[in-house]
């Protein structure tokens, strides 16, 4: 099927597992169609053979996937955009056993029943089955190409740029802007998504400009804008997204065209480009019309055939019959009968076209039927024949559509601009931009090449003029309008007659429009379609919105190098090594990396924590508590500030001592709690909790900057400069008093903190316990902390110390009934829920959080109360808690366990929850819903363990 | 992604900001004093207009300051930045 002589070098392909040949330059649907291939898929839902309907990114059909070296393959990809390399090895999807013979083709039989909105109705009954049985059958059944299974083995760039002007598209119109803009001596960005720059100008043997043939001008035009360092010209490269301000994503294909891409370039690179005008050039694309067997393959757009016939040099058949109702179709047909095929006749719905192209049709000797429709047409791999509203059938192997032209205004509708309607022409314009945001060319509506290239003289084009939407007359409705999505005409009437009027309903009951190629070739007629169904002018109908991506984006593009190790930060204390070392597990707790138990060989986690608790309790354990928020709040009002941010008071703290401070958002909910210490009159070490540091400095300075701004105060993060090692048991004043110097430890109480030295390095010394036990938290300078966590370590042998984790940390103070922020509270909970009404300082004139607490539903007494549960065994935390061993269903929860251990130390499970009305109902029995049922539990204080708190200071 | 001119910075892309809500609602000066319909309006209820609003925003990560910002909520144009206590533009 070659019409010309192919130059390049001879490539290597395989289609199918068969071997082909094409040329350099070439698409792989370009090569296929060369070697007489015109099928290359199954449709959606009823697996019909397809072929190209296209010859660029709009193509629904031929969906491919490739296979690349070292097991990659990239599914549904359009074979109209996939360059061709030596080697390339290509399948076609969605088809078993063979693209020949493929058993899903019974849903063809099937189709009455998989109409419009199908699967609502057929697969209804029973609901259980739905899940077990339709989804997925009808999944394998209808579909894509499969997705990788393996990690993406290629890496991928990110860029960002400005600009003084983007051009988006390489056509006529794009170049000339650019030309423009260029000329200025400002920067200049050109992209297209193809290969080679020119657009429709790659494809056009007839028109001149300036004199020269198209292609000569193109040539100068390039090398121009090539020679200027200010412009920077991008092929291969899609904007598909058009954000705020200018801001367009690109994605550029870097390797995927090369047979041996150099593994130091990425597969992709994504730009982000800042423009400060952007010229949307991106052209128009050219409707099917609607008529019953459209879809057989050798069915394509004129414009795809004048492509294939005019850049590639390969004819789509010997013997073509064109059916259009716009005039661009004739300049396919006189190039196709100039390339030496036999074009058996130009079938024209208009009764009477009179263009340029009709004039030359009719000299050129073609036969020109007015009036006439295609109306169905024969053959099955292949279409055979046309058959003629005149109840004729014309022979041919290929049959063009020419259903007019749709600007492409995707992108002006991304950027917010809004769309008018241009009722004469049926065509949707870009009307007011959103941003300083121009559209040219095809993309504006003009088509015609001496408009779009004005001032400079243009001579034989033939523009398109004339178009048609909707079914085409006296054919029946079974002709496609979405062909990616297997939605006839039929389909959108029916969606009309069951009472859908908006198109976005008739969208999402047909799924017209709603495939990887957004309705690019489908979306005016079904428009029509439903508008003429519903007898209402086209735009009353409505217009589904434009998303992006344009085309479909890989993952890969997006995450850039954010994967694996770089996806999110992490974040390890100084110690860390030292725990890792020690073969400590660890969890997670927001992007820091905490040691959650240190198991020893032959124990089991929950035999280690055990271990971990008691040692605490009997001796001493050191634990790493480096991941706390901390803040320094310094200045002659930080007291007064600390007043009004947490609950306590802190005027009457003197210096040296410490106090639990309690933080409530302004709706009177707890945000985070922590122990502060005082240091100097103006200076206060504020802690908070792991996962809250950013939030309560934020939450801090939203009210230091706008509201408390009478007050001199400022505040530091040293989260990341003080690590924190809490030495916690009844010997850790015994391990530690011999590294200390400068602080008298005896004489040290409960909630104080002093400045000192440890094993030589600057220390604050904080008394404080989370555990229970008389503790510690040495704070240290980061960069000292190993070294001094080595030294306490050492100094922990002869007592037998251990280190424990954040598991054991959690067992220890939940038998204390301390609460973590986040466990025991999630945004709904006062401190008065807590039991932390003590941590009130009620008779303070005001603080943040404190009217909301006195409003009433704030004050109700059956709201859901801190409690402590002696459960029969280990319930799960998160589970609701009942009055009745068996609820019926609908039963109203009475609240949820919070927190739940097995407790070493009481040597049985224990939980914490929030029961409502929890303190009155001390000593009942409640049950806890577990996966079989419930289980019962008996309602006490939340303190476990040292009710009295002896050990805190002993 | 917004282009976001921080008052104190310069232009600045979005990634950089967090959102702070509606700009202007003041805390009440006595809160004690405040009537329990009054204060639950401060607390929750917000003007959440279609067009003109404005918001705050902090950078986060660049100065930390909480500024005013008077952005279109259909067009996301940017019409002025300000810093927080200026008058309502």
């Amino acid at each position: 099927m070659i019409v010309r002589q192919r130059s390049g070098t001879r490539l290597r392909f395989s289609f199918d597992g068969k071997d082909y040949t094409g040329v350099a330059g070439d698409t792989l649907a370009s090569a296929l169609l060369a070697n007489g291939v015109h099928l290359m898929g199954r449709s959606f839902k009823y697996h019909r053979p397809r072929g190209v309907l296209g010859a660029g990114a709009e193509e629904p059909n031929a969906l491919v996937d490739v296979a690349g070296p070292d097991g990659r393959s990239t599914p549904n990809l359009r074979a109209t955009t996939v360059e061709l390399y030596d080697g390339l090895r290509a399948t076609s999807q969605n088809r078993y056993p063979s693209l020949r013979f493929d058993l899903g083709a019974v849903n063809g039989l099937l189709s009455p029943l998989l109409g419009a909105g199908f699967y609502y109705k057929t697969f209804m009954h029973p609901r259980a089955a739905w899940a077990t049985l339709y989804e997925p059958l009808i999944r394998r059944a209808a579909g894509l190409g499969e997705a990788p299974r393996r990690p993406d083995p290629d890496h991928y760039a990110q860029r960002y740029a400005h600009c003084e002007t983007l051009v988006v598209g390489a056509g006529p119109a794009g170049l000339l802007a650019a030309l423009t803009a260029a000329q200025s001596g400002e920067r200049v960005m050109v992209v297209d998504e193809q290969a080679v720059l020119g657009g429709s100008l790659l494809a056009e043997r007839r028109a001149t400009i300036a004199g020269q043939p198209a292609a000569d001008w193109l040539a100068a035009t390039l090398a121009t804008l090539a020679a200027m360092p200010n412009v920077q010209l991008l092929p291969r490269t899609t904007a598909f997204g058009y954000y705020q301000q200018n801001l367009l994503g690109l994605v550029e294909r870097v390797t995927d065209h090369l047979a041996a891409p150099d593994p130091a370039l990425p597969r992709e690179r994504l730009w982000q480009v800042r423009a400060r005008d952007v010229v949307l050039a991106t052209g128009a694309i050219e409707r099917p019309l609607v008529f019953a067997g459209n879809d057989r393959p050798g069915v394509m757009l004129a414009s795809a055939a004048r492509t294939y016939c005019n850049r590639y040099g390969v004819a789509v058949g010997r013997r073509v019959v064109v059916f259009t109702a716009d005039d661009s179709a004739y300049a396919a047909a006189l190039d196709l009968q100039a390339a030496g095929v036999a074009v058996v006749a130009i079938v024209d719905l208009r009764p009477d076209p009179s263009g340029p192209g009709v004039v030359a049709a009719r000299a050129a000797g073609l036969t020109v039927m007015p009036g006439t429709a295609v109306i169905a047409t024969t053959g099955h791999w292949r279409v055979t024949g046309a058959r003629l509203s005149s109840n004729t059938t014309l022979a041919c192997d290929a049959l063009l559509m020419g259903g007019g032209w749709t600007p492409s205004v995707h992108l002006f509708s991304q950027s917010r601009g809004t769309l008018r309607f241009d009722a004469a022409r049926q065509i949707y314009l870009p009307g007011t931009p959103a941003q300083r945001q121009s559209s040219v060319g095809g993309a504006n509506g003009v088509f015609d090449l001496a408009s779009i290239l004005a001032p400079l003289a243009v001579a034989g084009d033939i523009p398109a003029q004339g178009g048609f939407l909707g079914l085409v007359p006296g054919s029946r409705a079974t002709g496609f309008v979405d062909y990616q999505n297997d939605v006839k005409a039929a389909d959108i009437l029916q969606a009309t007659q069951e009472g859908f009027r908006s198109i976005e309903h008739v969208k999402r009951y047909t799924t017209t429009g709603m495939a990887t190629d957004q309705g690019k070739t489908s979306n005016m007629n079904a428009l029509a379609i439903a508008a003429a169904a519903l007898d209402l002018p086209l735009p009353e109908v409505g217009l589904t919105s434009f998303r992006t991506p344009y085309t479909p984006v890989t993952f890969g593009s997006i995450a850039g190098a954010a994967r694996g190790a770089l996806f999110d930060p992490v974040r390890k204390t100084p110690i860390h090594p030292w725990a890792e070392a020690q073969g400590a597990a660890f969890e997670d707790v927001g992007q820091w990396k905490r040691a959650w138990y240190f198991q020893h060989i032959g124990e089991s986690m929950h035999e280690a924590v055990k271990r971990e608790c008691l040692t605490v309790r009997r001796a001493v354990g050191l634990f790493d508590a480096s991941t706390l928020g901390k803040i320094e709040v310094v200045g002659p009002d930080a007291a007064e500030f600390l007043n009004r941010l947490y609950t306590n008071s802190w005027s009457k703290l003197a210096v040296g001592r410490c106090r639990y401070g309690l933080m409530l958002t302004e709706a009177g909910f707890v945000l985070d709690d922590g122990v502060v210490g005082r240091l100097a009159a103006d200076r206060f070490h504020v802690t908070t909790t792991s996962g809250g540091a950013g939030r309560v400095l934020a939450h801090m300075e939203d009210y230091l900057q706008t509201e408390f701004t009478d007050l001199q105060v400022w505040l530091t993060s040293t989260t990341e400069q003080w690590a924190v090692i809490a030495v916690q048991g009844p010997r850790a004043r015994d391990l530690l008093a011999p590294l200390v110097e400068g602080i008298d430890l005896a004489a040290m109480p409960h909630m104080s903190v002093r400045e000192g030295r440890i094993a030589g390095v600057p220390t604050r010394l904080f008394q404080v316990s989370f555990t229970g036990e008389l503790g510690y938290e040495v704070n240290v300078p980061a960069g000292h902390a190993l070294a001094v966590w080595e030294a306490l370590w050492a100094a922990g042998a002869p007592y037998d110390a251990c280190a424990y984790g954040t598991e054991a940390m959690h067992v220890l103070r939940a038998e204390k009934g301390y609460i973590v922020v986040g466990q025991e509270t999630d945004g709904t909970v006062t401190p008065e829920d807590l039991g932390l009404g003590w941590a009130v300082g009620k008779a303070k004139a005001d603080f943040v959080g404190k009217r909301s607490l006195a409003m009433m539903d704030l004050q109700a007494t059956d709201r859901p109360q801190l409690v402590g549960l002696l459960p029969a065994h280990l319930p799960q935390e998160g589970a609701q808690i009942v009055d009745r061993a068996d609820p019926p269903i609908g039963s109203a929860a009475l609240g949820h366990v919070t927190s739940a251990y097995d407790s070493a130390t009481l040597g049985r499970p224990m939980a914490l929850a929030l029961l409502a009305g929890g303190r009155r109902r001390m000593g009942q029995t409640v049950h806890i819903t577990t996966a079989t049922g419930t289980m019962p539990a008996t309602i006490v204080a939340p303190v476990f363990y040292d009710q009295e708190g002896a050990r805190l200071d002993a | 992604m917004l282009l976001i001119p921080c008052p104190y910075c310069g232009p600045r892309p979005e990634l950089e900001f967090r959102h702070a809500g509606e700009a202007h609602i003041a805390r009440p000066a006595n809160p004690d004093a405040t009537a329990a319909g009054a204060w639950s309006e401060y607390l929750y209820v917000r003007s959440n207009p279609k067009g003109r609003h404005i918001e705050r925003w902090r950078h986060a990560s660049g100065c930390n300051r909480f500024f005013n910002c008077v952005r279109d909520t259909v067009t996301d144009v940017i019409e002025a930045t300000y810093p927080a206590g200026e008058a309502r533009r």
